[in-house]
């Protein structure tokens, strides 16, 4: 421990007054740890509401794991049964419905959350050095999400799920030599049946709890280094930050408010309009859908998939659209953190944004063309964004001045008269 | 000044994430219909208010177990789901009684027949799958619990609608092949199910008249309420949740604007 953490765990320890706080964090240091990481904790003072959507992360994943604990409850998970027991959620279950509709299109407004917060972390650079490995938990907590959310979407048992399953599964068939037997490990058996949708409960159920360990070592990370800002310079003095409690607890409390209408919309008056309809006709094994769609989340990488037009090629593509986000940090040679003051990587990167929205809405088109001569241009700066532009751009870019202190901008301001 | 500048950025931040949202949220797949735009009902579920009309409903339930359950089931239906078209509780167990149920084994292990009760499902036409393709000409109708939400894509209730009404002579030159039906509204202009409605075919019990229009509406609002029964209390709820939210928002921005001054000073 260094001094200066001796220091201030000595000062919260006497800041304490309740002798029962007390006499616990003198056997135990957790209301100290409380204290120091989500009261004392300081932030820097220009951080902007993006800065509020790992909050929001995390609440959405807590709302995941309690609506999910008591749908676990009312469903079975049996070919035979899931999708009924489903319907009885939906139909008989009290307020069913709600928890359902809850969860369903909680799925999304997580991804969409978790999405907002990666784009960020790429605009201001906070996945740079100290905070590499911050940034790598993140990506691991990303792609356990995926899988989540992937098996999650078996278990209703509806034709889009058994499709989904089968197509997703499969894919693992296209690793040389052992493909087939890895396929068949997954299905436990020799098709998407029972067993498969079973063990997909069980992986759906305990995958959560491995995200929250994960989150926990995120926060634990993030707090050895510090937030990142939006001028992605490192906090010199404690002018440049401010306490968490109350200033971010206040303007967080704003975002996750926003945030819960935008979600209790979609909830209450469109629950299906991100649900597949086909989704409404039980499993069946024999009929194929025209037309096998996964969620909106996973579509830009089902279209690199599908522009890739080697099968393995195309899995790696999938899987390597997702991996090399581990990899940001070593491929970025640049000083600078934040976008602000890098005129050209800025561009490149809204248009990785913009690319990333392409394709994702490629991913919904049929596999025919022109959607598969535009999936292969977005696959092309997919990968070029980050293995030539990123680590080749900071030598021709010249970064635009960076402020003194995070606080330099703020102190000019309260140096003119306030009108309030 | 400088604080407008401020408030300004927020906006603009904020709105920049609603755009974000826009643009993501209408990623969806729609299956292509080759038919023509559907007519759009004013349908009373609509909006954020929206509710049944059960008097509708009634008679829709009506059109169903007079015509379409001749062959189609709605497994995942209770007769006591019935309460919530208005039937009183006595009415429901009458209306229950009207079917047969195959219960069993009693206490000397026989398999009986006896009333349908407000617990059961709603009884299927057919034993299962296979005697209901074999009475079909091979095909098999589909349940109707879930068929608005299934045809979500072609417009739900409108669909059903534009196919009841949608069975036309076909014209002149093109060909059905043998056992299909010319309708305007399905996919391909071919469909197996016979067209199932026609003027007075059943009489409603409330007395009004049995057009082919007024029965189709009936009918297919009817499966919408089958598909989405929480929808009244659903869209209740909405609104006094985003109320409620609306009034903690305004609390939250108050607070964090007077948490804030301080940190400017």
């Amino acid at each position: 421990m260094t001094k200066k953490q001796e220091m201030t765990q000595k000062q919260t320890n006497k800041t304490l007054q309740n002798p029962i706080l007390k006499w616990i964090d003198d056997r135990l240091p957790i209301i100290g740890l409380l204290q120091r990481e989500y009261i004392d904790y300081p932030t820097p003072r220009n951080v902007n509401y993006f800065w509020s959507f790992g909050a929001i992360a995390t609440i959405m994943l807590l709302v995941m794991i309690v609506t999910g604990l008591v749908l676990a409850m009312q469903y079975t998970a049996h070919v035979d049964l899931a999708f009924s027991s489903v319907q009885r959620i939906m139909r008989d279950v009290n307020y069913g419905w709600l928890l359902r509709t809850i969860h369903m299109n909680g799925a999304s407004m997580f991804f969409l959350a978790v999405y907002i917060h990666l784009y960020r972390g790429m605009y201001y650079g906070s996945y740079k050095k100290p905070r590499e490995l911050l940034w790598i938990l993140g990506v691991v907590i990303f792609l356990l999400m995926m899988a989540t959310a992937f098996t999650g979407y078996v278990l209703p048992w509806g034709q889009m799920s058994y499709w989904a399953a089968t197509v997703i599964t499969n894919l693992f068939s296209a690793i040389p030599i052992i493909g087939e037997q890895v396929v068949a490990f997954l299905w436990g058996g020799f098709s998407v049946d029972n067993p498969t949708l079973n063990r997909f409960f069980v992986l759906h159920f305990l995958l959560p709890f491995v995200i929250l360990a994960v989150v926990f070592l995120h926060i634990a990370a993030l707090h050895v280094t510090g937030s990142n800002n939006p001028d992605g310079i490192d906090v010199k003095s404690a002018r440049d930050t401010l306490p968490f409690h109350p200033y971010i607890t206040s303007k967080d409390s704003l975002a996750i408010l926003v945030f819960a209408i935008g979600y209790a919309m979609v909830v209450f008056y469109a629950p299906n309009f991100l649900n597949h309809p086909d989704n409404a006709i039980p499993a069946n094994p024999l009929s194929t859908p025209e037309h096998i769609v996964p969620e909106w989340y996973f579509l830009p990488f089902y279209a690199i998939l599908r522009a890739i037009p080697n099968k393995l090629l195309g899995v790696l593509g999938l899987f390597g659209g997702v991996a090399i986000l581990f990899f940001l940090p070593f491929l970025d040679r640049s000083k600078i953190r934040s976008c602000r003051y890098r005129p050209l990587y800025r561009w490149l990167l809204w248009l990785f944004v913009i690319d990333t929205m392409f394709l994702g809405w490629l991913g919904s088109k049929p596999a025919e063309e022109p959607y598969i001569l535009w999936a292969r241009l977005g696959t092309v700066y997919y990968f070029g964004f980050f293995l030539v532009l990123t680590p080749l751009i900071s030598l021709i870019e010249r970064p635009a001045k960076l402020p003194a202190s995070i606080s330099e901008p703020v102190l000019k301001t309260s140096d003119h008269p306030r009108d309030s | 000044m400088k604080k407008n500048t401020r408030v300004i950025k927020n906006a603009l931040i904020i709105a920049s994430c609603i755009v974000l949202l826009l643009t993501i949220l209408p990623i969806k797949s729609n299956a292509a219909s080759e038919t023509s735009p559907l007519e759009k009902q004013s349908w009373p579920f609509k909006g954020i208010l929206g509710h049944f009309d059960k008097t509708s409903l009634r008679r829709g339930y009506e059109v169903y177990t007079q015509v379409c359950a001749a062959c189609h089931g709605m497994r995942f239906l209770h007769y006591r789901d019935l309460r919530e078209l208005g039937y009183s509780k006595a009415q429901v167990v009458a209306l229950a009684a009207l079917n047969e149920v195959e219960d069993g084994p009693n206490d000397e292990g026989e398999y009986y027949s006896r009333l349908a009760l407000p617990s059961d499902i709603f009884i299927s036409p057919f034993p299962n799958d296979a005697a209901a393709r074999v009475a079909n000409n091979n095909v098999l109708p589909p349940d109707l619990s879930l068929m608005v939400a299934e045809k979500a894509a072609q417009g739900g209730a409108d669909f059903i609608y534009a196919l009841m009404i949608g069975y036309k002579e076909a014209p002149e030159g093109s060909e059905l092949k043998e056992g299909l039906y010319y309708n305007t509204a399905f996919k391909g202009q071919e469909i197996a199910m016979p067209p199932p409605l026609f003027e007075d075919i059943i009489d409603f019990s409330d007395g009004t008249e049995a057009s082919i229009q007024q029965m189709g509406f009936d009918v297919a609002q009817f499966l919408a309420w089958a598909a989405d029964p929480s929808l009244e209390q659903r869209k209740r709820i909405g609104l006094r949740v985003i109320i409620f939210l609306g009034i903690f928002l305004i609390i939250a921005i108050m607070y964090k604007r007077r948490v804030w001054t301080r940190a400017h000073s």
